[in-house]
């Protein structure tokens, strides 16, 4: 699958990655070519095969509704790159 | 007194013949010595020291009383910086010690520091992290070899004796091909075996902790201390664990043994067939029955590993965003700004080749030709194995396509440096247990690995023919 | 019932469907021990998994699955034995971990039904499409600094049913009638504590106009909007907007909207640069949910008897009107409150009608007043309905009966002791009554006399100064009764 340069960037976006000037080509080339190699897929017949999600032997454990009354704010805050009493701080959101 | 093994120095340490500082001390100087190897991202002796009086200080009966190990930066450790071998988690300082880490703790053992390892997991050569390459220590003479990875840090560690051993995680063959590259044993127990609470994700379908030690024996002691049951983790397995150790019985008689015919490929150098041959003999002469077994489906794996494993990785990084821990750009204006600067200078090249991929192979329109498809070649491969051992108990094969190579070989195309991981990642995506131990050496005089696969939960069998292997290895 | 708008050029439907997302009632949260209490400090009730911290993995909570299980019930709605955790992948300051967990291909919930009753007595089928379990999101604080915004993470994680709506409903009228009765339905189960100003119960809007038996027009969907009011208001006019558009000879854009109290006027959300790819997949932390029947067989019984059934219930047994059913119903509180009037007096059964008002206009108007919600309301059914018996049998008169209610309510006495201790019991006996009229009679003989040339109005005159005399007990009918004879 050939990716060109504005899908490189449109997923870039997606994901939030700056992609610089310089580095589209190269990435874009790189991307195709893996994409190119896992298309190899294609030769399996996979009709009425359903996919494997999970190899865990484990059903879904269930836990008790009890609260953990516990503040953890310092905790949870205390490796903030940047807050402002007990609140992450970050660059306002463009509306 | 030689202290290479877990086993020795647990008897001398229990036995009072070397105090737990005295044991430390001869692993930090190693570690002092051999800085140029960059096995460890975090080193600090205080740290160590503190640690050696907790455990002094202590009335518990340790299981792993004063043994050094290493840990994988991958791991969130209380008292020890965590980085993931990222820059977007320089200084991240967690306030919690992950499941498994913390079981090795409650038995006395003593982390030197934390071992280097490929950003997020991602690599197979520990060329990847933030904090520069790790020197398989292996490496002859004038040359630079990896160490494999991405668990290389930890391997390198272990095969140094700068420690005794080491914890690491296998998500496509991390622990198991740098075992080999290194030459030292390493094991991928089953997926759910191990408990992933507080390990940071990187394809949380495949991650699995393991260890690196230097012979199956201490594999088996510090396997039978990180598995168990964690009601932290939704995929935990809920089961009673054996006593690897006590068990080892290196008597194979009756078993049979599997060769798949499809990893036969025609490229295998020369000296990994001759090993693999050699693996075979010698378990026939133990009175291993050997068959010849199809994985048809084993072409596959790779392709399908490279779909699902970033897929989950670009959700499972989606939160090293600069928000609430971790590196933040201090360019952007704007919320998204902030996150794209961010993310494009905290993470590498490979860590944003494999979210870029993860993120489009989800992405609207694609998801039912990429993801779905891997995850259905994933049934079929798994079906693969489970076929595979109505006829054998166990499978053999060779643990990596090659020796240990040069530090920049194959960086030019990401696709040759996953291919390094050929024979490994059909088993993490089935989800059984697979080890690596030293088995000959190349032409080259370098070390190489054999794999032993078997079924889910059945560690004792591989941990077994691994004794075996180990003891009868001519 | 014809809802159909008066455009420049035809007459159009407006079609609508809603999302209702629905915090759960439970102790914790989904995926994660820490409380669900709303109006704390920031970033109190955050643990390290609501933190998104590395390492970090969801356990699910038993409870909310329950009451997503009750509230499928509730809505009659089928109960899918099969469902499966997703990621939905997107970024934003209150959304930790970059992709919420939540439920894509298959949900807990399946196919429902809820009625809705105009006030003609006529009522429709709203179809519900689903209900599925996901995370809340945390909160994001815009207006406190020019340049920042500041995040509060303590609602992230707290269990959410989204409740999803067939377009089956055709304007504001019925969409504020349908998310009435979710609600409603939802706090008959106590699945859902209803509370809109805190954000228990939040809708969005998808929303589209056509000409009559036309195909389905392009549809808009306006966000988070947490009150009955400004969803009529938006639903209003988002209709007419896209009306104006298309007589204009223009064409609706695909959009999501944001409603502006302030204005009454919807605007796009901010970029509209990429359409949200969610990139949604099997959450790989999380197994399939398998729900057993004896599991849900436990929870039917626990199901109350919900407002429906309740309104059949006192139309059939009580000969209640719809009007007066619905009102009862409203509520489960009132509801409850009127089944234990009637619990503690049988007898009061062919007097529903009268408990009714009693309850509507006497009980709530003094509630209301207080500020006291009808569960704790100082006056006890079992009183309030002694005080009806009362009245129905005469001992009081219904003007001495809204006295003797206040009494009630102030001292949490009951009717027959304030009656007593103040001797406010009706005066029945003729001889006593005809005492008084004698004695009024007498005092105010010019006004016989100009009664009985013609002044009949004289007779409210007379009314009065035997009821002041009679401190208002004298029984009303019969003092009439009698007054008349004599006065004849």
């Amino acid at each position: 699958m050939k990716i060109d340069k504005n899908t490189t960037l449109k997923i870039a976006k997606l994901c939030r990655i700056k992609v610089r000037d310089e580095e589209i080509e190269e990435l874009s080339s790189q991307l195709s070519s893996i994409l190119d190699w896992v298309e190899k897929l294609n030769e399996v017949n996979t009709d009425n095969i359903e996919p494997l999600n999970n190899v865990s032997i484990a059903t879904l454990p269930l836990r008790k509704d009890k609260e953990n009354l516990q503040d953890q704010s310092k905790e949870v805050l205390s490796n903030a790159p940047e807050k402002l009493e007990n609140y992450f701080a970050v660059p306002k959101v463009v509306e | 007194m030689e202290f290479n093994t877990i086993t020795e120095s647990l008897e001398k340490i229990n036995s009072n013949k070397i105090s737990i500082v005295e044991l430390n001390d001869i692993f930090i100087n190693r570690i002092k010595k051999n800085k140029n190897l960059n096995a460890f991202i975090y080193f600090d002796e205080e740290n160590i020291s503190q640690q050696i009086k907790k455990i002094q200080s202590s009335k518990k009966n340790f299981k792993l009383k004063g043994i050094p190990l290493a840990i994988k930066d991958l791991f969130c450790t209380k008292n020890m910086p965590t980085t993931a071998g990222s820059k977007i988690l320089q200084n991240f300082q967690p306030s919690y010690e992950s499941h498994v880490s913390q079981k090795l703790l409650d038995q006395g053992s003593i982390f030197l520091g934390k071992a280097n390892c490929d950003e997020f997991a991602m690599g197979s050569a520990t060329n990847t992290s933030y904090y520069g390459n790790t020197i398989n220590p292996i490496s002859p003479r004038g040359s630079q070899l990896v160490p494999g990875g991405s668990s290389g840090g930890s391997a390198a560690a272990v095969a140094a004796n700068l420690c005794l051993g080491a914890t690491g995680t296998d998500t496509g063959g991390s622990i198991r091909q740098p075992a080999s590259f290194c030459g030292v044993v390493g094991i991928k127990p089953t997926y759910g075996l191990c408990s992933r609470w507080g390990i940071i994700a990187f394809a949380s379908s495949l991650d699995q902790a393991g260890v690196f030690a230097n012979n199956i024996a201490d594999t088996a002691i510090l396997l039978r201390e990180i598995a168990g049951y964690d009601n932290k983790d939704s995929t935990s397995a809920n089961r009673e664990i054996p006593n690897y150790f006590e068990n080892l019985n290196q008597d194979m008689s009756g078993k049979v043994v599997g060769v798949p015919k499809e990893y036969i490929l025609p490229d295998i150098p020369e000296d990994i067939s001759k090993i693999w041959e050699q693996a075979i003999k010698s378990l026939e002469r133990g009175g291993v029955k050997v068959k010849n077994i199809s994985l048809p489906h084993t072409k596959y794996a790779l392709p399908a590993y490279y779909i699902i494993a970033p897929a989950e990785a670009s959700s499972n990084l989606a939160r090293y965003d600069g928000v609430r821990y971790g590196f933040r750009s201090e360019e952007g204006t704007s919320l998204d700004e902030m996150y794209e600067l961010t993310r494009s200078e905290g993470f590498g090249k490979e860590v944003k080749r494999r979210v870029l991929i993860g993120t489009y192979v989800l992405s609207a329109g694609y998801y039912e030709a990429y993801y779905m498809k891997a995850q259905k070649v994933r049934r079929l491969i798994s079906n693969d194995f489970n076929e595979a051992f109505n006829e054998c108990d166990f499978i053999l094969t060779p643990t990596a396509p090659s020796p240990a190579f040069p530090i920049g070989e194959k960086e030019d195309d990401p696709i040759k440096m996953y291919l390094n991981d050929i024979f490994t990642v059909p088993a993490s995506l089935a989800g059984i247990p697979g080890i690596s131990i030293p088995f000959g050496k190349s032409q080259n005089g370098l070390p190489l690995g054999i794999q032993l696969l078997s079924k889910h939960f059945d560690e004792q069998l591989v941990l077994n023919a691994g004794l075996y292997l180990e003891k009868n290895n001519v | 019932m014809s809802s159909l708008i008066q455009g420049k050029f035809s007459k159009w439907e407006t079609v609508i469907g809603l999302e209702i997302h629905a915090q759960i009632k439970s102790n914790s949260k989904l995926f994660s021990s820490s409380s669900t209490k709303f109006g704390s400090s920031p970033n109190s009730q955050v643990s390290l998994f609501d933190a998104a911290m590395p390492g970090m993995l969801p356990v699910i909570n038993e409870f909310c699955i329950k009451q997503a299980v009750k509230t499928g019930l509730g809505l009659k709605a089928k109960i899918n034995r099969y469902s499966v955790f997703d990621r939905k992948n997107y970024f934003y300051a209150d959304l930790p971990q970059g992709y919420q967990i939540s439920q894509y291909k298959h949900p807990i919930i399946g196919e429902g039904a809820v009625t809705i009753d105009f006030k003609d007595g006529s009522s429709k089928d709203i179809r519900i499409v689903r209900l599925h379990l996901e995370q809340d999101a945390g909160k994001s604080l815009h207006d406190q600094n020019p340049s920042k915004t500041y995040v509060d993470l303590n609602r992230s994680g707290v269990a959410l049913m989204e409740i999803v709506s067939e377009p089956d409903l055709n304007s504001s009228h019925e969409a504020s009638l349908y998310i009435t009765k979710i609600r409603s339905i939802l706090m008959y189960l106590d699945t859902c504590d209803g509370n809109m100003q805190e954000g228990s119960l939040r809708t969005d809007v998808n929303i589209s106009v056509r000409k009559p038996g036309e195909e389905l027009g392009t549809r808009c969907e306006i966000k988070n909007l947490n009150s009955i009011k400004f969803i009529k208001q938006a639903i209003e006019y988002e209709a007419m907007r896209q009306i104006k558009i298309i007589e204009e000879g223009g064409i609706i854009e695909q959009n999501t909207l944001l409603f502006n109290p302030q204005l009454g006027k919807t605007k796009p959300m901010r970029s509209k640069e990429e359409a949200h790819d969610y990139r949604y997949f099997p959450d790989p932390d999380l197994l399939p949910l398998k729900l057993e029947d004896d599991f849900i067989e436990i929870i039917k019984k626990d199901i109350p008897e919900l407002p429906d059934e309740r309104k059949k219930r006192y139309i059939n047994e009580y000969k209640l009107s719809n009007y007066d059913s619905s009102v009862l119903t409203i509520e489960k509180s009132i509801s409850d409150y009127f089944d234990k009037v009637l619990g503690c007096h049988q007898d009061l059964k062919k007097s529903a009608k009268l408990v009714v008002n009693w309850i509507t206009s006497e009980l709530f108007a003094i509630l209301k007043k207080n500020e006291v919600e009808i569960h704790n309301s100082p006056i006890t059914p079992y009183n309030l309905g002694q005080l009806v018996k009362l009245i129905i049998s005469n001992k009081i008169s219904g003007k001495i009966a809204k006295d003797v209610f206040e009494d009630m309510y102030k001292n949490s006495l009951s009717p027959e002791e304030i009656v007593n201790s103040r001797g406010l019991a009706q005066v029945t006996n003729v001889k006593e009554i005809e005492l008084i009229i004698d004695q009024i009679l007498k005092l105010n003989y010019d006004k016989v006399n100009d009664y009985k040339a013609g002044k009949t109005k004289l007779l409210g005159f007379f009314v009065g100064q035997a009821m002041q005399i009679s401190k208002g007990k004298a029984n009303p009918k019969i003092l009439n009764d009698i007054l008349i004879k004599k006065l004849s």
